[in-house]
Parts: structure tokens; sequence; C-alpha cells
């Protein structure tokens, strides 16, 4: 099992393009599994896939761990305790640009990516500083936006639902934050040691871990702020 | 009655307990967990529960034993100095087997599933239970460590001693000021959790004049072990003339004497009110009198290390 | 400048935890110091502390579980005699401390007990039998060992410095918040608890991740043994419900210290929601505990019967369902808190659907016997030891999952016994089964078999005698967790038990001396081949123990029962298969980055308990410190020259070869 360092995708695309009615190159009658992916009887996986796929595993857990939150959420998004509730604390238009923010973000990150496929140092930096500074606006919005609510003294401390507000939110944002402490320490990595075997193989999991924290804020921003300023 | 119902379902899914059956039963299992226990219902919500117990217990034997019989057979026949025994290296597979080991927990499963689906609707603990005489109505507050019952239409309230006229249904509105507690008298049936914030409804039925207890069937801290409460089933006319005996002595159960109540205490006597407010049990359940305060930390270099304040009487 | 920790955190006016703190650090101390005297500390650096090898981790999980199970069972000692003392009586535990003492039992004894067994177990066995060299992420295999032995500590020094929950092993709010429970102990529980359920989501991923990618050449999925298949459909629940507990965990930490309102009493917050949350985890984590107990099984029925397992699929499909039925099934854990029929039906109903899967598993290992030849060695013994304990405990769970019928035993001393009945008939037998099956594979000795077969029936003996009276006693309405009992007519059940106890302490002494007495004779119980049982998978195709990198060359696997296959085409050849063409192995460095975030994480752990804010933070800085520079290495692996991988497998030949030789005088083949 050779590593051409190239993705799996690629790579795929090459045969598709190459041999595209698999003539010649797989064994016996075409319809064994890729060498190298782990499945079948073809042996353990490339190394790649292995740390991708481990990865993906931990982001499922994860999503899991936020599914809590959110079903928090829905469990008390009424117990307002007489205090304010979720409509007269959601603030769109800071709301709108903060998503707006996140998803460049991702863009961004795709784009980073590419660069890295591509073995571009410069892009790659240069694509990641912007992932990382549209993150660190949408992390100071937030703040902004926790600023405000508390000053106000709409606190977590309050009521059932503020907790539960609070509580996701914030830990889509300590993820977020933590996202950006990753991506610093994977620009410097990248900067004194190139694109490694096991760089590569972190900027996949590091990739895959930004758009899930974009999907998951999808999911925020849909069930929190836009269903919660309806009602 | 719940208790024909009950039967008369389980009937018509081919099983006929009678009470003799109940009886064996107990005796089988000595004597401890008979007099005074869930096996000696004195209500009919006890004895469709207990009912019920005893049917799943006696379908999950009819498998358990013959299986935990093959199992030894199929061990010693095959035991390895057993030479006359086949030896088959190769045989893994045998579908008729498999057809038979999947149907075996399947049927007995769908058997106990129709037992659980006709038994939680028949028992359900919010089910009022039919009678011809008028409900009493008994509010219980759980509070750390004891129970208090209120009696509205009687305006009288005890304090670990629940008193219930014989062969009358009575309807528990169930709720906690403190935290999380089990309400559970064994010989009546269906216990229910006791919640800050909600309330919970029980009715249960005592058939005949008796002494029961009842206790907390959750842990709720240090107090607990003596979380006990006296059940006491008069006659219809006996039960009368309690109210009358307690209305007529006794301190009030104002807001004072709510609060000396909420705080903890451990192995609290019993204590009856001669006078309650109706609304009171409201005001707790809805939180309007917040819940009762927990343990009073003392001094600061007992900082870090809980103090648990109460102690007896 | 210490938040809360002062001098008065030690128990100085409790005689009980404070004389055996006094004990168990004269022990730590004495171990310390020997070890620094003979010299051993490089070889335990270098070989154990830093190690990534799945044997040598698997190994110390194993130990960590061993040493946390006899913490927990001197827990039940407690428990069980202070119930016979104290009969209309005090006892000798106080409130305070018995109720410290039961929540520290249940803690200890799932999570750091038979958690650690059951994925050290994992850890050692699942990459032997796959025939790889290691788990997908070695390195942080190793990482999260040393979390659940950091978190271990932190529960035992809650012991001297402090005292633990008592609120019960889930520290129900609103008993929990607070209000109610002001001091550390809860604390205590949060950040043990948290720390080590990071550790075993990392074992989580990295053996669905091993499982499902690395298998050796020629390992389909239908050819697994099945005990990787229940390690998978255990992890894949760790996977899902691990996190669950993360969260709920977090909430209540947030609650209590920053007052917010997830399961608080007032404004808003929902204690039921905690009940619902927690259990959501805790059902699939006694699946996670149960589901590598039944592949021990089907590992031992086959083996010891001589013959396959019958119904290999049957047994897949069944392992899987169970897996995903127990994510549906957590309300039956408290019918009674009112959710209604129709709510209560549909959990009653999803409960005992999980027992057609168990069902279908046991008389699989019946028919495994049949037409076998059936060896009565210690790790059958606990087998059948278990299908008679573990079918009654199964039995009373279904009377529990009959809402009306669980509305009379609902937390009383009924359910103690039903959930003791299948967690001991199941995973402690199966851990003792297991321990005593590869403990010649992983120390290339075996155990005595005599002190195992006393052990086994002291514990099967004394299983019975302590917890039949309690089936007894929960019938007569007993509740759990009473730390005096007002009815005397409960007591000659109470002393039964308590007789048992003693009896169970007959078979952890049996156990231990077990132990002591293999080492000592160990060159006599020498393990010279690497396949004393006349195995069936592939890890009894390597020496015992095996070298650090498995095989020298992967295997090629050509059906089910890998290595019985070799075995037999050994036997009838007369030979070996050919000499394989050695190449250099590349296996990954060792490190002691798992250790170093354990370390740290403890201390985080401990600062956060006593509000030690600035120690926490240092503690975070430095943990993620080691982290940056563990990840600037440029090496992470080693390369095994062919040489060397030569001389191990030459030296496993010739062995080997020995043994045909005697075989084939013997005739062995069937």
């Amino acid at each position: 099992m050779t590593d051409t360092g190239l993705p799996a995708s690629v790579a795929a695309l090459r045969r598709i393009r190459e041999d595209p009615h698999r003539l010649g190159h797989r064994p016996h009658d075409g319809r064994e599994p890729v060498q190298g992916i782990g499945m079948g009887t073809t042996g353990p996986a490339h190394k790649r896939i292995i740390v991708g796929y481990g990865f993906w595993i931990f982001l499922l857990s994860d999503i899991v761990m936020f599914s809590c939150f959110f079903a928090a959420f829905a469990v008390q998004r009424n117990a307002t305790a007489g205090g304010p509730t979720m409509a007269e604390i959601v603030d769109l238009p800071r709301v709108a640009i903060e998503t707006t923010a996140l998803l460049l973000s991702s863009y961004t990150c795709m784009l980073s990516f590419a660069a890295t496929n591509a073995r571009n140092v410069l892009w790659t930096q240069v694509f990641l500083f912007l992932t990382g500074l549209l993150g660190l606006v949408f992390v100071l919005l937030e703040a902004w936006e926790f600023y405000d609510l508390a000053s106000r003294g709409i606190t977590p401390q309050r009521s059932g639902m503020l907790t539960a507000f609070f509580g996701l939110v914030g830990l889509h944002g300590v993820h977020v934050t933590a996202g950006g402490l990753w991506l610093a320490t994977m620009m410097a990595q990248v900067l004194v040691k190139g694109f490694r075997r096991h760089i590569i193989h972190r900027l996949i999991c590091f990739n895959l871990f930004w758009h899930a924290l974009d999907i998951v804020w999808i999911g925020i921003f849909t069930v929190v702020y836009l269903i919660g300023s309806l009602a | 009655m719940v208790c024909d119902e009950e039967e008369g379902a389980l009937a018509m899914a081919g099983l006929h307990v009678p009470k003799r059956l109940l009886a064996c039963a107990c005796a089988a299992l000595g004597v401890a967990s008979c007099s005074g226990g869930v096996l000696d219902p004195a209500g009919p919500v006890g004895k469709g529960d207990a009912t019920i117990l005893i049917d799943a217990t006696v379908i999950m034997l009819a498998i358990v034993v013959p299986t935990i019989l093959l199992a030894f057979w199929m061990a010693w026949r095959f035991r390895a100095s057993n030479t006359r025994a086949e030896y088959l290296p190769y045989w893994s597979y045998s579908g008729r087997i498999e057809a038979v080991v999947w149907s075996i927990p399947t049927l007995t499963i769908m058997f106990i599933g129709g037992v659980i689906w006709i038994g939680s609707a028949q028992l359900d603990p919010f089910k009022p239970l039919p009678s011809k005489a008028a409900p009493l109505e008994v509010q219980v507050v759980a509070l750390d460590w004891k129970w208090l019952f209120i009696y509205p239409q009687q305006r009288i309230a005890t304090v670990n001693q629940l008193v219930m006229p014989a062969g009358t249904p009575v309807h528990f509105s169930i709720t906690s000021a403190s935290v999380f507690n089990v309400f559970f008298v064994p010989r009546l049936g269906s216990m229910i959790y006791a919640m800050p914030g909600m309330v919970a409804q029980l009715s249960l039925q005592a058939d005949k004049p008796g002494d029961l207890w009842g206790t907390s069937a959750q842990f709720s801290g240090d107090g607990f072990s003596d979380m006990q409460f006296q059940v006491k089933s008069l006659p219809a006319a006996d039960f009368e003339t309690w109210v009358r005996s307690v209305r007529g002595n006794g301190p009030v159960l104002d807001q004072d004497a709510y609060t000396a109540l909420m705080q903890q205490a451990q192995r609290v006597p019993i204590s009856t009110f001669r006078d309650v407010d109706p609304q009171l049990f409201h005001a707790v359940a809805t939180q309007k009198i917040p819940p009762g305060p927990g343990p009073q930390p003392e001094a600061p270099e007992h900082a870090g290390r809980e103090i648990s304040t109460g102690g007896s009487h | 400048m210490f938040g809360k920790l002062s001098l008065s955190a030690i128990p100085w006016s409790q005689p009980i935890p404070l004389i055996t703190s006094f004990i168990i650090i004269l022990i730590l101390l004495g171990v310390l110091v020997l070890v620094t005297v003979k010299g051993w500390w490089p070889y335990l650096w270098r070989e154990w502390i830093t190690s990534v090898d799945h044997k040598r981790i698997g190994v110390m999980y194993c130990l960590l579980g061993v040493v946390m199970l006899i913490r927990g069972f001197a827990d039940a000692i407690m428990m069980r005699s202070q119930q016979a003392l104290a009969i209309d009586a005090p006892g000798y535990l106080p409130p305070e401390h018995y109720n410290q003492v039961f929540s520290a039992h249940g803690t200890i004894m799932i999570l750091f007990g038979a958690m650690p067994l059951v994925l050290g177990l994992m850890n050692f066995v699942v990459p032997l039998q796959l025939g790889v060299r290691d788990v997908a992420f070695p390195t942080f295999n190793s990482v999260g060992f040393w979390l659940t032995a950091s978190a271990a500590l932190l529960v035992n020094v809650s012991l001297f410095v402090g005292e633990f929950a008592r609120t019960g092993w889930l520290p129900y709010p609103p008993l929990s918040e607070t209000t109610y429970s002001p001091g550390v102990g809860v604390d205590y529980y949060l950040w043990a608890v948290q720390i080590s359920g990071i550790g075993t989501l990392i074992t989580g991923i990295n053996i669905v991740t091993t499982v499902l990618k690395m298998r050796c050449h020629g390992m389909s999925y239908l050819r697994m043994p099945i005990f990787c298949w229940t390690a998978l459909a255990s992890c894949l629940l760790i996977v899902a419900a691990f996190p669950i507990l993360t969260a709920t965990l977090a909430m209540l930490t947030l609650d209590r210290y920053l007052g917010w309102h997830y399961f608080t009493n007032t404004a808003g917050g929902n204690p039921m929601m905690f009940v619902n949350l927690v259990w959501a985890w805790g059902h699939p984590e006694v699946y996670i505990l149960v589901l590598p107990a039944f592949g021990v099984f089907s590992e031992i029925f086959p083996t010891f019967s001589g013959k396959p397992l019958f119904g290999y699929r049957s047994m897949v499909v069944a392992t899987l369902f169970i897996c995903i039925v127990s994510m549906m099934v957590w309300l039956h854990h408290f019918f009674t808190m009112g959710a209604g029929a129709a709510v209560n039906t549909f959990f009653g109903i999803s409960s005992s659907i999980i027992a057609v899967g168990t069902g279908v598993k046991i008389y699989n290992w019946i028919f495994t016997m049949y037409g076998g030849r059936v060896r009565f060695e210690v790790p059958m013994l606990w087998s059948m030891g278990f299908i008679f304990t573990f079918i009654i405990g199964g039995l009373t769970g279904v009377l529990l999952a009959v809402p009306p019928a669980d509305f009379l035993t609902h937390n009383s001393m009924f359910l103690v016994a039903h959930f003791h009945n299948v967690i001991i008939g199941a995973v402690v037998f199966a851990i003792f089964a297991a321990l005593e099956y590869w403990f010649p594979k992983a120390f290339g000795f075996r155990l005595d078999g005599r002190w195992g077969t006393a052990a086994f029936w002291f514990a099967f003996v004394g299983f019975w005698v302590t917890f039949a009276p309690l089936y007894m006693l929960g019938l007569g309405g007993m509740t759990r967790r009473l730390q005096h009992i007002n009815f005397p007519e409960w007591a000659p059940w109470l002393y039964v038990s308590a007789a048992g106890v003693v009896i169970l302490i007959l078979g952890v002494i049996s156990q231990v001396l077990e132990l002591v007495l293999s080492i000592r004779n160990r060159d006599r119980l020498r393990d010279i081949t690497g396949d004393p049982w006349d195995g069936r998978s592939l890890e009894w195709s390597t020496p015992s123990p095996p070298p650090f990198f498995n095989f020298a060359v992967m295997p090629n696997v050509e059906g089910e029962e890998a290595y019985w296959g070799i075995k037999l085409r050994a036997i009838e050849t007369q030979q070996l298969s050919p000499e394989p063409n050695y190449q250099p192995i590349e296996m990954p460095l060792d490190s002691p980055v798992g250790f170093y975030t354990a370390f740290f994480s403890f201390v985080f752990g401990f600062a956060m308990i006593w509000y030690i804010w600035w120690l926490a933070i240092a503690a975070l800085v430095a943990a993620f410190a080691g982290f940056v520079v563990f990840a600037w290495r440029d090496e992470h692996e080693f390369e095994v020259s062919a040489d060397e991988v030569a001389r191990a497998d030459r030296a496993r030949r010739e062995a080997r070869t020995a043994i045909l030789a005697r075989l084939s005088q013997q005739g062995a083949a069937p």
C-alpha cells in the first residue's frame, strides 16, 4: 500500500478516469474492495483512512454530547421562571453576522485544504489565517452578545431556559475557541515542519472538526434563535 | 373492582390465577417476604400488582427452569470423559434449532408483552379506582425526613401517620418540598415518585381494617432510614371518630409550623394538626412556598465537609 | 490560596476512614520505597508507564480494575455488616459515613472496577484476535488508560481528604445540588467520573476503528472471532452513550459551581431531566459491560467443547440487536416516576425484547456443547456458573420490566439482588474466566487450577448465599440504602446475607492465593507452546507472551476460526507452513504523554474540587503544553529490523515444531 500523498478522493478520481470499467486494477472479479481502505478481506486500512475514520467516530460522539444540550434546551425552553423569554433576548442581526462569519470560515477552511492537497504552503497558511480570523469574529460577537445580556441582568443563573440557552450556545463557543487554539497550533506546525504525512492527517482532522462545528451552529441557529424568536 | 377486571383480562389471556396460587407462592417463598410484604396485599391495587408479579414469574420460570436443566444436562452428557457421546467436531449450525432458539424467547416475550400492555393500563397509578364510595382526598408532602399528610376535605394534617377508612378508595396527590422521594405502602401496592414542583396522582385502597406501614423508597439523605410512616386502616365510623379527635386538639399547621417542618430533622415522631389551610398543598406544589433548605453548614473551619444538622428529637 | 482546602478536610474525628487511609498510605509508600530501592524505576518507566503496547495497557487496566474491585468489595463488606448489626440499633457507621460507603461502592465497582477490567480485556485480546500489531491509536490508548487511573486515584483520595458523594452512585438532583449536598463529596464524584469517562471514550473510539478498519488479510467481518464482534458492539455503545454522561455531569457541575439551573429545585430547573439523561447513559453502560462478557463466554464454550461456536451468524445478529435495542429502554429504571401507561408500556416491552437476543445467545452456547468434548477447566466452571446465575438474574430482570411488578419492587432490595445477579453472574464471572483463560498468553505461565476451582466455588456459593436473601427482603418491602433497619423481622435474612459475604471473602482470598502461588511456581506452570487450551483463534498462534509486535508476518486468514484451520493443516501435513519472507516492521514509539496528561488531569480535578482556581488553570495550561510538545515530535514510529523479527519467529516455530512431533505421536488430530 504505497502512499502517493494524495487523498483517497483524488486517487479514486484518477482511477476512474484511467480505468472506468475496472478492467485491470482490482484483484479477482473486480468486486473486491479497494486495497487499503480496511473493508472486507484486504487487510488493515491505510493510516490516513484510519486517522480520518477515528476522528469521524469522535465527531459523532461530540454530536451526541451536543444533542444532550439541545435536548435540555428543548425541555427547558419555556422554563423562564418569570424572567425573559427567548423572543426577548434574540438579536437576529448580530446572529446573522455571526452565522455569515462562521459559514465563510468553513469556506476558507475548505480552500485551505484544497491548497494543502496542492501542497502549497503559502495559500494553506493564508486561508487558515482567514479561517481563524473569521472564527475569532464569531467568538468575539458571541462574547459581546453574552456581555450585553449579562449587563441587562440576563444571566444563566436567572432561569432554566437561560441556563439551557447559555449552555448550548456557550458549549459551541467553547468548541470554536478550542478549534481556534488548534488552528494556531496547526499553522505553527505547517510553518516549522511543512507537509509531513502526520501534519496532513492532522489537517484532515481539523477540517472535519471545523465543518462539524459549522453544522452544529446551523442547528443552534435554527432551533434556538430562529424558532426561539418566533415563539 | 380493579382486581376482578385484572383477573378477567388475564383469564382472557389464558391465565387464571386463583388466590390459592398466590398463597402457595407465598408459602414457597418464605415467611418474612410474605406477611407484611408486597406478596401479602391488603387492597385491590396491591393485589393486581402482586398477581402480575407472580404471573410473570411463573411464565418466566416455565422457560428458565428447562433451559437451566438443558444446560447442565448438555454439559454432563458431553463431558470429555464420556466417550460414548458422539463427537461432532464440525457441527455448528442447524436451521431447525435456530428457528426454535429464536422462537422460544420471542414467544415468551410476546406473552410478557401482553401482560405488560394490559397490566400497565389497568394499574396506572393515575387511574382512579372504581367504587361506590366517594374517594377520600389526601395530599402528601415529602419533607426532610418526614411525611406530611393533609386531609383537605377534613382540614386536618398529620406527620408520619396515614389513617384511611377501610373499603374506601383514597386519592393521593403527592409532591415533595425538598428532594426526590418515593411514596410507598408495600401492602397497598403501586409506589410513585414525590417530586418537587410536581404533583403525582395515586389511588389506593385498603380493603379491611388493619395496621400497615409505608416508607420512602428513594434515598433522600441522612435521615432516609427513618422515613417510614404508620398506616392505619379503620372502619368508616372509627375513621370519623379519629378525624374528630384530631380536630379537637393539637397545634395548627400555619406558616410557622410548616417552616419548622421544613427544617431537616431525623426520627420525627407522629404528630397531628387540628387545622390546616387547604391551599397549603397547592402553594407547596407550585413552589410559591420555596422548597426546604438543606443542611446548614456551621463553622468556617468545616468548609468542604458537610455537617448534617438535624439529629433525633 | 488553597480554596476550600484546609487541615480540617482530613477526617480526624472519624476513625474508620482515618485508619484506613493511614494503612493505604503506608502500603503505597512501602511499594514506592521497594521499587526505588530495587532500582525498578527505569524498567517500569520504559516498559510500562510510557508503553503504548496494547498488551501492556491491557494488563495495567486489569490490574487497576482488580485493585478497585477489592476496594469496592471492602465497601460491600461494610454495608452488609452494618445492615446486619443495625437492626433496631445504630450500627457502627453513622449515616454520613454509610451514605458515602454505598455511593463509593457503586461508583467504584462499575466505573473503576468492572469498566477497566472489561476495557483491559478488549485492549489485550482484540488486536491479537484480529491478527494486527496494535490498536488504531496506540498513544491515545495510553492517554485513555492513564486518565482512568488518575480518576481512580481521585476517588481514593476522597477517603483521606474531604469526603465522597453521599447521594448514591448516580447523584440524583435535587439531592446532589449544592442546596442539599453543599460539601465536596459530589464534586469528587463529578470530576473523577468525568475524567474517567473521557478515558473510556478514547478506548471506545480506538476499538471501533480497530475492528472496522484494521483486520488482517482475509479476515472479513464474518470471519472475526465473536469476542471482536462484542467488543465492537460494546465500543459502539461507548461512543454513543458516554457523551451523554459527559454532558449530564457537565450540566450538574455547572449547576453546582456557577449556580445554573439545569436540575435545580427552583427557577425552571428540571430534576427529572437528569434522571432521563443519566439513565440514557446508564442503561447502555451495563450493556457495555455485559456484551464483552458474552464475548468471553463465546470464546470459552467452543474452546473447551472442542468444536466451533453454534450459530455464529445468529450470535452476530443477536449482539447487534442487543446493542441497538439497549439504547431504547432507559425508562425502565424509573417506571414509578409517573410517565403514564403508554410510555411505561413502550419501555416495558422494549426492555423485554432485549431478552430475545440474550436468550438466543444462551441457547447457542448450550448447543455449542452439543456433540463436544467438554473439559471442565476453571474457565469452563465460571461459564457454567454464569449460565445458572445469569439466567435467573435475567428472569428477575424481565419481572422488573413489567411496570406493575416494578411498582412493588422499584428501588427495593429485590432490585439490588437483581442487578448484582446479572452483573456478578455475567460480568464478574466473565472477568475471572477471562483472566484465567488469557493469563497464560499475557504472562507465559498458567494459573494454578486448584485454587482457581476453589475461588470459583466460593464465589458461586457465596454469591447465592449473599444475594438470595435480598430477593426475599425486597419482597418483604425493604427498600435499598438503609443505614439502619427498623424491622426486626428482616433480621434472619440479613444475617444469612452477611454470612454469604464471609464465603465471598474466602473466594477473594483463594483468588489472590491462586495468583501468588502461581507466580511462585511459574516455572512448573510455564506455557511453552503458546496454546495451552487448544485454542481456535489467532491469539493462540503467538508465543506466550507474544513479542511486542504480535505477529512476525500478518496472518492471511482463510475461514472462520483462523487459527484452527492453520493448526489442523499443520497436524495433517506434520509440518508448519513454510518460513515466510521476513520484512522490517514499523511499530509506534512509546511516549510519556499519557502519564503526563493524566497527572495534570488529576491535579486539575483536585484543584477544581477544592476551588483552587490558580492551580486548576496552571494544570490545564501544563496539560495543553504537554500535548503541543508531544505533537511536535518528528518520529512517531521506529523500525524493527527483519533480523529481529526473524529471530523471534524462528524461536516460535521451533517451539511449535516440537509439539507437532509430540502431537503426531499422540495422534491428536480428530
